[in-house]
């Protein structure tokens, strides 16, 4: 089993390199396909493996006993992200070819969209800290390339904002890594927990408060969100759905691992500060914009302060919640992104003042943006409405009412917002010269309308299969606050 | 870890974050440069002391080897990130002739805003400023 976990690492990655070695389109194409449902495969059987025994699964690269050699580590958290985040790149991969843009075409695309996978499957398998920063900048390098692959003016003015800011984020984090390898003599995530415990209080909140920042600003909590809204919205379609379902997740993963393991339930009061100021900013954001991708853009800072609301208030109920929230945000915002991206590529643009009558031509492109909309606001019984529950609950179970307050104001806010989109573009007349009927829009699109059609399925899905994700997601947050099995499994002792 | 190390490190790290607040490209680049030099000289001095290549059968103290092949990667990442960047600003320079990063979206508007309040009267009210 233990062999398995390094290979949702190595396929995208080896792809990567042979495809460097063709220009051919459709060879790199049949490539991406079929690495990445072997990887999903994979990763299927891993968490079949790893829900089934409750085992955590230790791969040590290099054969090196212990804490020196390269830990990938397989617990219930990593092992369901790992698949999600296959799943929902393999789905974006069918949009891409799809859409027939500029960027696919470039021989570059795939082997990069390949690294980026790779990236994202290390972050979350990692078992230790420098592994972690290697994993992070492997996919934010496929990031920086993905954003900028067209090369226009625009891209790269914000594809420089992005670049700077994650740079900066990943001196911080090895600066952090550094400090506290100079403090405790590990960077292994077995060994972590006990040394970090026995620094002195000052020195601990340091550490701890390097990680917070570095973390944050690639989860994009409030105060370090701005660079979000600038950059996404002018990446490529494909490219920016992934980057909203997936590389804010990886942070807040990272968050929940610093918390959980690394400085168990400390600052937990900063974290849930952080957490309520950024629901609040990024619902806030939203309403004022009149550009679809930058409502959307808003709104994921938004989502992801329901995430770190949760992981703030602590203990296995919240964390449940925030692990719930994950699951179902990366399906559902992705899907968004796509949804808007098949509708810019209809009309041209994205601005909600140029786009109306979308529900008359395409009443099924209606359906695909409607349900993810509600669901991200939190309608029942879609599957956003059991996240926020989840979160809501365990709020008041813990007597944090201020925050279940803002939360809650802040989905009607969101449900604003949505309206907005859903009265500019799908409300009103359709402009005459353009075909009515899902003619012009889906079936000219067919597998950018599929892929769509797949992860809104998905999000479906996650909502009717909610009770046992649920209870999943509980047995995942109760291994995770147990750090003694963690460490003892990944020590091999 | 010694007095001149740390010494080396806060110069890379000031040198590093001042050229990072400014506009040109290029300079944030070389700012990149300067702190990535820093934090490796950080983990190098973390390590222990000086001693022997730790291969095994060597005997006497051995320096820790962990923390070098660290920052062997760590070299590698900050030499492509450098190059990157390098190459981004290259790209602004072709398109606009300099390697300035500019305002995004929001600012522009913002600031087209104040200069049409600052043209249209000579005191602004209260619902000119709104436009």
């Amino acid at each position: 089993m233990s062999t398995l976990v390094a290979l949702p690492i190595l396929i995208p990655l080896i792809t990567a390199a042979v495809m460097l070695l063709t220009r051919n389109l459709i060879v790199q194409r049949c490539l991406s396909f079929v690495a990445l449902s072997l990887s999903l495969t994979i990763a299927v059987v891993l968490l079949v493996d790893v829900w089934g025994s409750g085992n955590i699964v230790v791969a040590r690269l290099g054969g090196w006993p212990g804490s020196f050699a390269i830990t990938l580590v397989a617990d219930r958290l990593a092992s369901v992200l790992v698949v999600v985040a296959m799943a929902v790149t393999l789905v974006v991969l069918l949009f891409a070819l799809g859409q027939q843009a500029a960027d696919e075409h470039s021989s570059y695309y795939h082997p990069v969209y390949m690294a980026l996978t790779a990236g994202i499957a290390q972050a979350f398998l990692a078992g230790d800290l420098f592994n972690l920063f290697v994993a992070f900048e492997i996919l934010l390098m496929a990031s920086y390339v993905l954003l900028t692959l067209e090369g226009t003016s625009e891209q790269i003015r914000s594809g420089t904002t992005y670049v700077v800011l994650n740079v900066i984020e990943s001196l911080v984090l090895v600066t952090a890594v550094g400090l506290i390898f100079a403090a405790t003599g590990t960077v292994n995530f077995a060994e972590l927990p006990e040394r970090l415990a026995e620094l002195p209080d000052g020195v601990r909140t340091g550490l701890h408060l390097l990680l917070l920042v570095a973390f944050g600003i690639k989860a994009a909590v409030f105060p370090l969100f701005f660079w979000l809204p600038d950059s996404y919205p002018t990446a490529p379609s494909s490219a920016s759905a992934v980057f909203a379902g997936l590389l804010t997740k990886v942070g807040v993963y990272c968050l929940i691992r610093v918390q959980t393991l690394l400085f168990p339930g400390e600052l937990s009061d900063l974290v849930m500060i952080v957490g309520i100021a950024t629901m609040a900013i990024g619902v806030i954001g939203a309403i004022s914009q009149q550009d679809m991708k930058r409502i959307l853009s808003f709104h994921i800072i938004s989502q992801i302060g329901y995430m770190v609301f949760g992981l703030g208030i602590g203990g296995a109920a919240a964390i449940a919640a925030t692990v719930f929230y994950l699951i179902h945000h990366i399906p559902v915002k992705t899907s968004l992104f796509l949804v808007e991206g098949i509708i810019e590529r209809d009309s041209g643009t994205s601005s909600l003042d140029r786009i109306s009558g979308l529900a008359r031509r395409s009443p099924m492109l209606a359906v695909l943006f409607l349900l993810p909309a509600l669901s991200l606001a939190g309608f029942p019984p879609l599957s956003g409405f059991l996240a926020k529950f989840a979160v809501v609950r365990a709020g008041f179970d813990s007597q944090q009412y201020v925050g279940v307050g803002v939360a809650l104001l802040v989905s009607m806010l969101t449900l604003v917002s949505m309206a907005k989109i859903w009265v500019g573009a799908f409300w009103g007349e359709a402009e005459p010269a353009r075909p009515s009927g899902d003619v012009g829009i889906l079936r000219h699109q067919r597998s950018m309308a599929a892929a769509t059609m797949l992860l809104v399925a998905m999000t479906v899905a996650i909502a009717t299969a909610a009770g046992p994700l649920y209870e999943f997601a509980t047995q995942a947050a109760i291994q995770m606050l147990d750090v003694a099995t963690y460490v003892s499994a990944v020590r091999g002792s | 870890m010694s007095v001149w190390s740390l010494v080396l490190v806060s110069v890379l790290f000031g040198v590093g974050a001042y050229l990072l607040m400014d506009r040109s490209l290029t300079r944030i680049a070389l700012g990149v440069g300067a702190l990535g030099n820093g934090v490796n000289v950080l983990i190098i001095s973390a390590g222990s002391d000086v001693g022997e290549a730790p291969i095994i059968g060597r005997d006497g103290t051995l320096t820790d080897p962990l923390p070098q092949a660290l920052v062997l990667t760590a070299i590698v990442i900050g030499f492509a990130l450098l190059t990157f960047l390098m190459t981004l600003a290259w790209r602004n320079w072709t398109i606009s002739g300099n390697d300035e990063v500019e305002d995004d979206v929001e600012d522009r508007l913002v600031a087209r805003r104040a200069e049409r309040t600052a043209k249209s009267g000579d005191q602004p009210h209260h619902e000119d400023v709104t436009p």
